[in-house]
């Protein structure tokens, strides 16, 4: 299992579009991907799950991948949020 | 006659009867079901079906609005196909033995509850999203394709229409649509006038039953809606109708022409334009540039600063969206009449002669550098000038260039392309600009007159003032010697200067314009070929 922590910077948070674009890199993934934020957790190939958590600006994320390919998961998500979020 | 008065975003008119638009949500069978395999593959097909139907929605919207606008399918698609969605429907059908469709229901339900509970307004509003995609599976489960059930050419009037709603309506039918709900910024708006389709939304009163079938005329000129009406009004419509004809035939006609006169002077017509949505409208309308981006559209309406990368994607989008035409965007124009509450200003009592503009600006370079860094990596995917506002010395001018000359330095040091060349100009529009606009024009590569502040500071007259407004004369001798006197300046030390105010679609005054020598007017987009006819025939 790998995991890492970011804090979320885009000043909207987690909205629709963001939120698409890191459950299509989730997807990509074999392994579960769970992401957990303000005290919740969420299944992170589902849109809905990741938008009510209610992320926003200044909170921390942490992402959590387990699977055969935990370590490409964990590279990609990394990737994708800091590009987006 | 009945008159109903909403919002409308395009001007035209339509003529046809009414027909009532209900969601279909109300055939839904509460019956239980036997075999519970069967019906969660049912459910399934149908699945895959509406994933089909709003992946076309998606490529389609894309197409016809852009793909900022489009997004919105995308995020649906996901919803649809999300695990958590898809897991709760099976789990109805297999614990209550629901038929498909009110376990789809009893799951929207459920999410829309979720989102309505959550404190901001940004994802209350999504739970409309997941009652858009519940209601697209419903229909394919009961096998009703949505907009069927139309006939002939007619107008729609409806409570509300989410975007699938409106993305789907046939053009070729729907002539135009009427709304109880909604606003200008709506989905349902902003792709309607994307899709050419003129609506009046948001009139309030509730489209009843009793006015199916009914003769309706809508009115996008003036967002009114004639339900069943006298015949004078008919009269008068058609007469609109026929004028408006010959005014766009002949619109039309100058598209792809240059704006000179028979004489062969030349003013160039370029487009005002408030967001990356309205790119559409100016190239639609054949504009020859973006004469004025107000960058304010990313800084209201929101709760906090918008970060540097995505003001960067926004200027870019019109940067590239205008191929190498020139693109003039105005740094951020906040306080007066327009002020946002995350900045934390405190009250003026005169705030147009406040901290505004370039002075909030300069007062707070923590906002002013990622707008100016924001605007120079875009500098390097098209042809950029960047516009400072509400300037009234050289030393404003000189601060802003040594914040650009530091933030250029360090592009160049990490490698980050930019335009070394790229333009900076200003707004000329307090009468202390006009009058040391000789030695201004020395320090900046354009002007471009912002009449409308202009106007205001020079006359002594709010614009804001209703009773103002009907005293003010913008062609007041002393409104026309500025005007002269900083064409005159912009000229002897080699610029450009660009009339960018109200003033620039004032069609009586493109005469002097042309005399005086004018570079650009820049007007709304809707205007453009207004103009440029009027010019050709001068």
């Amino acid at each position: 299992m790998k995991s890492f922590s970011y804090v979320i910077k885009d000043s909207v948070g987690v909205h629709a579009r963001p939120a698409a674009i890191l459950v299509q890199e989730a997807k990509k993934y074999l392994s579960e991907v769970q992401i957990e934020a303000n005290g919740k957790k969420a299944n992170m190939k589902g849109i809905l799950g990741l938008m009510t958590l209610g992320v926003k600006q200044g909170m921390k994320v942490t992402i959590t991948a387990a699977g055969e390919d935990e370590n490409r998961a964990i590279q990609g998500l990394t990737e994708c949020l800091t590009k987006n979020l | 006659m009945l008159v109903l008065q909403g919002k409308s975003a395009l001007g035209s008119i339509a003529i046809g009867s009414l027909q009532i638009y209900h969601h279909k949500d109300n055939s839904i069978s509460q019956e239980k079901v036997e075999d519970v395999e069967a019906e969660i593959e049912r459910f399934h097909q149908a699945l895959r079906e509406a994933e089909d139907n709003l992946k076309n929605l998606y490529e389609k919207a894309k197409n016809v609005v852009g793909e900022e606008d489009a997004a919105i399918f995308q995020a649906q698609e996901l919803m649809l196909t999300d695990p958590d969605y898809v897991g709760s429907v099976e789990e109805f059908i297999r614990t209550n033995k629901n038929r498909a469709e009110a376990a789809v229901k009893a799951t929207a339900l459920s999410f829309e509850n979720i989102f309505a509970g959550m404190e901001d307004s940004y994802m209350q509003a999504r739970a409309a999203d997941v009652q858009d995609v519940s209601r697209q599976l419903i229909n394919v489960l009961i096998a009703e394709e949505e907009g069927t059930g139309l006939k002939g050419k007619i107008i729609l009037g409806a409570k509300d229409l989410t975007p699938s709603e409106t993305m789907n309506l046939d053009k070729n039918k729907v002539l135009a649509f009427v709304t109880t709900k909604g606003s200008l910024t709506s989905h349902a708006a902003i792709l309607a006038k994307t899709l050419g389709i003129p609506a009046v939304v948001g009139v309030g009163k509730e489209i009843i039953n009793a006015y199916q079938g009914k003769y309706t005329i809508v009115d996008g000129f003036t967002g009114t809606v004639y339900i069943d009406p006298d015949e004078k009004t008919i009269r008068l419509m058609k007469e609109k109708i026929e004028k408006n004809k010959v005014v766009e035939a002949a619109l039309e006609e100058v598209i792809g022409k240059p704006s000179v006169t028979k004489e062969g002077k030349s003013l160039q017509v370029y487009a005002n334009i408030s967001s990356p949505r309205d790119l559409v409208h100016a190239l639609h309308n054949d504009a020859e540039g973006i004469g004025l981006f107000r960058s304010e559209f990313l800084y209201l309406e929101r709760d906090n600063y918008p970060t540097e990368d995505e003001q960067f994607e926004a200027y870019k989008a019109v940067l590239s969206g205008m191929r190498g035409k020139k693109v003039i965007i105005r740094t951020l124009d906040i306080g007066a009449d327009k002020q946002v509450s995350y900045f934390q200003m405190p009250e003026e009592s005169n705030p147009a002669l406040g901290l505004r503009a370039i002075r909030i600006c300069l007062a707070r370079p923590d906002i002013f550098k990622p707008q100016l860094r924001a605007l120079l990596r875009a500098s390097a995917y098209g042809n950029l000038g960047i516009m400072l506002p509400m300037i009234v010395s050289v030393e404003e001018i000189r601060r802003t260039r040594s914040y650009i000359d530091e933030i250029k330095t360090e592009l160049a040091t990490k490698r980050i392309p930019y335009n070394p060349n790229v333009q900076l100009g200003i707004m000329v529009e307090t009468p202390a600009a006009a009058l040391i606009s000789a030695e201004l024009a020395k320090e900046v590569d354009f002007f471009s007159i912002g009449t409308n502040d202009l106007v205001q500071y020079t006359m002594a007259m709010d614009r804001q003032d209703e009773r103002m407004e009907k005293l003010v004369d913008t062609h007041h001798p002393a409104i026309l010697k500025l005007l002269k006197m900083i064409v005159d300046s912009a000229h002897e030390a080699g610029i450009r200067c660009g009339i960018c105010g109200e003033m620039g679609s004032d069609l009586s005054m493109l005469e002097n314009y042309i005399k005086w020598g004018v570079d650009e007017v820049s007007v709304t987009p809707g205007f453009v070929l207004n103009v440029r006819k009027r010019i050709r025939e001068l």
